[in-house]
């Protein structure tokens, strides 16, 4: 028991912060509790401090609104927050779509889904283009143009404030991480995901690498979602550079001869 | 070099596919926004979709768009019909708006001290119609129903009194609408006993006409001031005036347009 809780106990607190994220907030409309009120979008906490997306506040300046002060406050207060705890921390740590494609992933696993090479292969930098599309679509449309069609939205939205045929988005990004490309959402076409990854380039909480300990046994990339951060496994020890490495722990949970592992990296002037 | 130009392709389609679709779910003529909401392209624009103000709403008037109500998705909406505003004198929903897209100083009115102070009446959601052929008070029957909800009784709705002539013995009690204080909660359009409500909320775009300066209207003293000072010796000259008006049956091509 004590064993099962230590492999899988990062994915244990990841579900625990997911899901009580959820909680507070679908509370916060139907019970009226003023703990954590909104939704991932942005929020209120305490009835004191707003939070907002800073991706979607960018979409929004794009669009050619000025937001409020709160709205700029509140999504300073979250890039500074991924900054230092790892920006796509948010998609292992908060976004409710990472369930719907772990359980792909999961999936795809036992039911031996694989193409065998054959596979369709969509590039890891879409996500990328997808962030220019996003700013682009909403310079020319004046509205925020991800969040007009964001699954990550409908799904929050949805279980906070009423679902609607929501499930249709969320059920294509399920079937399309199924059946059609290995952690195809979050590993290739999010724009949020990228927009993440690009702040976690400069993060302090990283997973760091012991080589040393390393067997190459491998199980680390079998069970990564972004198995090209991993470049450096079994060749030299560190942290992990890349900011799309979104801090799940999977790797730390499956590696026996505990070589992976977080730890802050500091940055080099303070050091 | 084929895999950019490939990229290129999937990009410039995929963004036409999106952009299409963002800027058709921008039209819903048929929303009636939150009280002091901007108007309707700046509220999109700015809009962050976080449900503060549907959390805020004591009543559950507020809900937020889910796909397939054919409105701008997640955006904060109200049905009357189901739920109408109740007016409510703190106005809960708007200081809550994180982005502005709820603008209180579009429901704020500064008092004879200076100070700044909510309004609710100041709301224009939208302005309630009437359809004359269903409604029962212009039918001849006494109902009231719509007069009587309206949280500015005898402001924004009016009962225009007037004789029956068929019966001769009654009086038609006949509810009118007016834009100038009518906020547009629905509270009429909920009262309503008619199946489908005979007084309902359009977005007063929709619901209005806008007036034109070319007529002076004689019995408003106040219009009339628009005349003062204007020349009288004013002779408007087109090309068939230049020449005498007795000339005109002497050209030769009359019926041609000169």
């Amino acid at each position: 028991m004590h064993g099962m809780i230590r492999e899988y106990r990062f994915m244990i607190s990841r579900r625990t912060v997911q899901i009580a994220l959820l909680f507070l907030l679908y509370a916060g409309n139907a019970y009226g509790w003023t703990l954590f009120v909104g939704n991932l979008s942005s929020s209120k906490i305490a009835d004191r401090l707003v939070l907002a997306d800073p991706f979607a506040v960018l979409q929004i300046f794009a669009a050619g609104a000025l937001v409020s002060s709160e709205a700029v406050v509140g999504a300073f207060i979250v890039l500074l927050f991924f900054l230092i705890v790892g920006g796509r921390s948010f998609c292992s740590w908060v976004c409710p779509v990472n369930l719907v494609a772990d359980l792909a992933d999961w999936l795809r696993k036992s039911l031996r889904i694989d193409g065998g090479g054959s596979e369709l292969r969509v590039s890891r930098h879409v996500r990328y283009w997808a962030i220019g599309l996003t700013i682009g679509l909403s310079l020319l449309l004046g509205v925020a143009a991800f969040e007009s069609i964001s699954p990550i939205a409908m799904l929050h939205r949805g279980i906070i404030f009423g679902m609607g045929l929501g499930w249709t988005a969320v059920l294509a990004v399920f079937l399309f991480d199924l059946l059609v490309v290995k952690n195809g959402f979050c590993g290739h076409l999010c724009p949020l995901g990228g927009f993440y990854a690009l702040l976690g380039r400069y993060s302090l909480v990283r997973v760091a690498h012991d080589k040393e300990k390393c067997t190459l046994c491998m199980r680390c990339f079998d069970i990564c979602p972004e198995p090209q951060v991993l470049e450096t496994v079994g060749k030299q020890s560190g942290y992990i550079q890349s900011g799309e490495c979104n801090n799940c722990g999977r790797c730390a949970e499956v590696c026996d001869e505990e070589a992976m592992g977080f730890g802050i990296r500091f940055p080099s002037a303070i050091t | 070099m084929f895999r950019t130009i490939q990229g290129a392709g999937l990009a410039v389609t995929s963004g036409l596919v999106w952009g299409g679709y963002v800027h058709e779910g921008k039209s819903a003529p048929l929303v009636l926004r939150p009280p002091g909401a901007l108007p309707e392209d700046p509220f999109l624009a700015k809009c962050i979709k976080c449900g503060l103000c549907v959390a805020a709403c004591p009543y559950d008037a507020l809900v937020l768009a889910t796909p397939g109500d054919h409105q701008p998705i997640g955006t904060p909406y109200f049905v009357p019909r189901k739920v109408p505003c109740r007016m409510c004198e703190d106005i809960p929903c708007v200081p809550v708006c994180p982005t502005g897209a709820l603008d209180p100083s579009l429901v704020t009115d500064e008092n004879e001290q200076g100070r700044h102070v909510l309004n609710i009446n100041r709301a224009r959601m939208g302005l309630a119609v009437i359809d004359r052929e269903t409604c029962v008070a212009y039918w001849g029957i006494q109902c009231d129903a719509c007069h009587r909800a309206c949280p500015l009784l005898d402001k924004a709705i009016t009962i225009d009194a007037s004789r029956n002539e068929r019966t001769g013995h009654h009086a038609f009690l006949a509810p009118v609408v007016h834009s100038d204080s009518c906020t547009g909660c629905g509270l009429c359009e909920r009262a309503c006993i008619t199946a489908k409500a005979s007084i309902f909320v359009l977005p007063r775009k929709l619901a209005m006409g806008e007036a034109t300066n070319r007529y002076v209207r004689g019995w408003d003293s106040e219009d009339e001031k628009r005349l003062k000072g204007v020349s009288t010796d004013v002779t408007t000259r087109t090309r068939k005036s230049e020449g005498d008006a007795v000339d005109y049956l002497n050209t030769d091509d009359l019926m041609s347009p000169e």
